[in-house]
C-alpha cells in the first residue's frame, strides 16, 4: 500500500500542474482570439489582391511572356518545401501535423527522382524536419522574437525564398502550414507558391479593366507581393491554428489531471481508512488479550 | 463613390469619397464618379481623398490601386496617414527603397531598366520626405 504521505505530495503536484495547464489554456484562449483578429482583418486585402491576380493571371499567364514566377522555369526537378511551425511547443500535435505532411511530401519527391530543398520556419519544424532531412536544409527563419506577425515579417520570407528563385536554387516552392478551422480542427494544407497559383474560389472579375502601365508589368509588380501576401496569410493561419490547438491541448490536460486528482483522492481516503481501520483492530485484539 | 484604403494588416479607411487622387506608376491620377475601370500600380506618393469637404491625406507605397464600377479600392503595402508620419517611419520606407535599388544595382546589372525603375523609386520617396515635411536621408545611387 502507498503510504499516506507520498499520496498526499502527489495529489498536491498534480494539483499544480492543473494550475499551471489551466493557466496556459486561458492565455492561449485571449490570444486566440486576437490571432483569429488579425487573420480577419487582413482578409480583406489578401481577397481583392487574389481577385486582381485572377484576372491577370488567366489574361497573360498563356502567353509566352508570362513572367517565370507564374509560369515556372520549364522545369520542376528541384523544389523547395517551405515548413512553417510555431516557435513553441505543449500544442497538441500542431508542429507534427504539419512536419509529418511535409516528410510525407519529401518521401514521395524523393522517390519520384527529384531534389527536395528545405527552408523552415519556427523552431519546432526545424527540430522535426533536421531528424531525417538535415543534409537537405538551405535556411532557417527565426521567428522567436515575434510578438505580433506583421506583413514585414512575411515579406522578409518572401524576398529569402525570391532571392533563391532568381538565383535558379529551385523549381517549385511550396509552403506547409495549418489551416485553422475551429478551436479542435486545424488542417495542415500544403499551397503551391512557386510557379504561383491563384487558389481556388478566385474567379476573374467580369470588369474589362486598363492596366496601367500595361498588364505584363502590372503583373510582374504585383507577383513578388502575391507571394508575400499568401506567405502572410498562412502565417497569420498558423497562428490562429497554434493557439487553437494550445488551447485544447490544455483543455485535456486540465481535464485529466482533474481525472487524476479524484483517483488519487479516492486512494488516499482509501488508504486513511485502512491505516484506522489497523489501528482499531490492534487496539481491540491489545484489549481483549488482557 | 466609396473609397477603400486597405493594407496586407488591416483596413485604414473606408468612406464616400467625391474624388480621390492617386500616385500611379505612370503619373497621378484623379478619379471621380464613374471612372473608367482601371488598374494601376503605385509609386511611393501622396494619396489624397476628397470625401465631405475635408481632405485626407496618407502616404502610400507599393501595391495598387483598383477603379472599378463600384468605387476605389488602394491596396498598398504600407500606408500612413499624413499626419501619423514619423521620422522613423520615412527612414524605414527609405531604407526599403535604397536596398531594393541596391539589389537591383547587384543583380540586374544586364537590365538598366529594372535599375531605372529602383532610381526612381528611390528619388519618389525623396519627393515623398519633402511633401511630408521629413527629412530623408541622401540617397546614395
Amino acid at each position: 500500500m502507498p503510504n499516506l504521505k507520498d499520496l498526499k505530495n502527489r495529489i498536491a503536484s498534480v494539483k499544480s500542474t492543473r494550475k499551471i495547464t489551466k493557466a496556459m489554456q486561458m492565455v492561449a484562449a485571449a490570444k486566440l482570439r486576437r490571432a483569429q483578429e488579425a487573420a480577419e482583418q487582413s482578409r480583406p486585402y489578401s481577397e481583392r489582391f487574389l481577385t486582381v491576380m485572377a484576372g491577370l493571371a488567366s489574361s497573360v499567364g498563356g502567353s509566352d511572356s508570362a513572367p517565370k514566377l507564374l509560369s515556372g522555369t520549364g522545369s520542376d526537378h528541384v523544389h523547395l518545401l517551405i515548413v512553417m511551425t510555431s516557435e513553441r511547443g505543449l500544442c497538441g500535435g500542431f508542429n507534427t501535423n504539419i512536419a509529418k505532411l511535409a516528410r510525407q511530401r519529401a518521401q514521395d519527391l524523393i522517390a519520384g527522382g527529384k531534389k527536395v530543398k528545405i527552408l523552415t520556419v519556427g523552431k519546432k519544424g526545424r527540430d522535426q524536419m533536421k531528424r531525417d532531412y538535415a543534409d537537405m536544409f538551405v535556411g532557417h527563419v527565426d521567428m522567436s522574437d515575434v510578438k505580433r506577425m506583421s506583413y514585414a515579417d512575411a515579406q522578409g520570407v518572401a524576398k529569402d525564398v525570391l532571392a533563391r528563385f532568381d538565383a535558379e536554387e529551385f523549381d517549385v516552392a511550396t509552403i506547409f502550414f495549418s489551416r485553422f478551422q475551429n478551436v479542435v480542427t486545424q488542417i495542415p494544407t500544403a499551397q503551391q507558391i512557386i510557379p504561383f497559383e491563384v487558389p481556388e474560389g478566385y474567379e476573374a472579375p467580369d470588369t474589362l479593366y486598363d492596366y496601367e502601365p500595361d498588364e505584363e508589368a502590372v503583373l510582374a509588380d504585383l507577383l513578388p507581393r502575391a507571394i508575400a501576401t499568401s506567405i502572410f496569410a498562412a502565417l497569420l493561419e498558423n497562428g490562429a491554428s497554434e493557439q487553437g490547438a494550445r488551447m485544447s491541448a490544455m483543455d485535456n490536460a486540465t481535464r485529466n489531471a482533474g481525472d487524476m486528482i479524484e483517483k488519487l483522492t479516492i486512494e488516499y481516503n482509501r488508504s486513511r481508512q485502512a491505516v484506522i481501520t489497523n489501528e482499531l483492530i490492534e487496539i481491540i485484539s491489545g484489549a481483549e488479550a488482557l | 463613390m466609396q473609397f477603400e484604403l486597405v493594407s496586407p494588416e488591416r483596413r485604414l479607411a473606408s468612406m464616400d469619397a467625391a474624388s480621390v487622387q492617386i500616385p500611379g506608376t505612370d503619373g497621378d491620377m484623379t478619379v471621380m464618379t464613374d471612372h473608367a475601370p482601371t488598374i494601376t500600380t503605385l509609386r511611393p506618393g501622396m494619396l489624397r481623398v476628397e470625401a465631405g469637404g475635408t481632405t485626407h491625406e496618407y502616404v502610400v507605397t507599393g501595391g495598387f490601386a483598383e477603379i472599378g464600377a463600384n468605387g476605389v479600392s488602394v491596396l498598398a503595402e504600407r500606408a500612413v496617414a499624413k499626419s501619423d508620419m514619423t521620422q522613423d517611419q520615412m527612414d524605414a520606407m527609405f531604407d526599403d527603397a535604397q536596398d531594393a535599388y541596391n539589389r537591383a544595382k547587384e543583380i540586374r546589372a544586364t537590365e538598366p531598366g529594372l535599375v531605372d525603375d529602383a532610381a526612381k523609386l528611390l528619388a519618389d520617396m525623396v519627393a515623398v520626405g519633402s511633401e511630408v515635411g521629413l527629412s530623408s536621408k541622401q540617397p546614395n545611387l
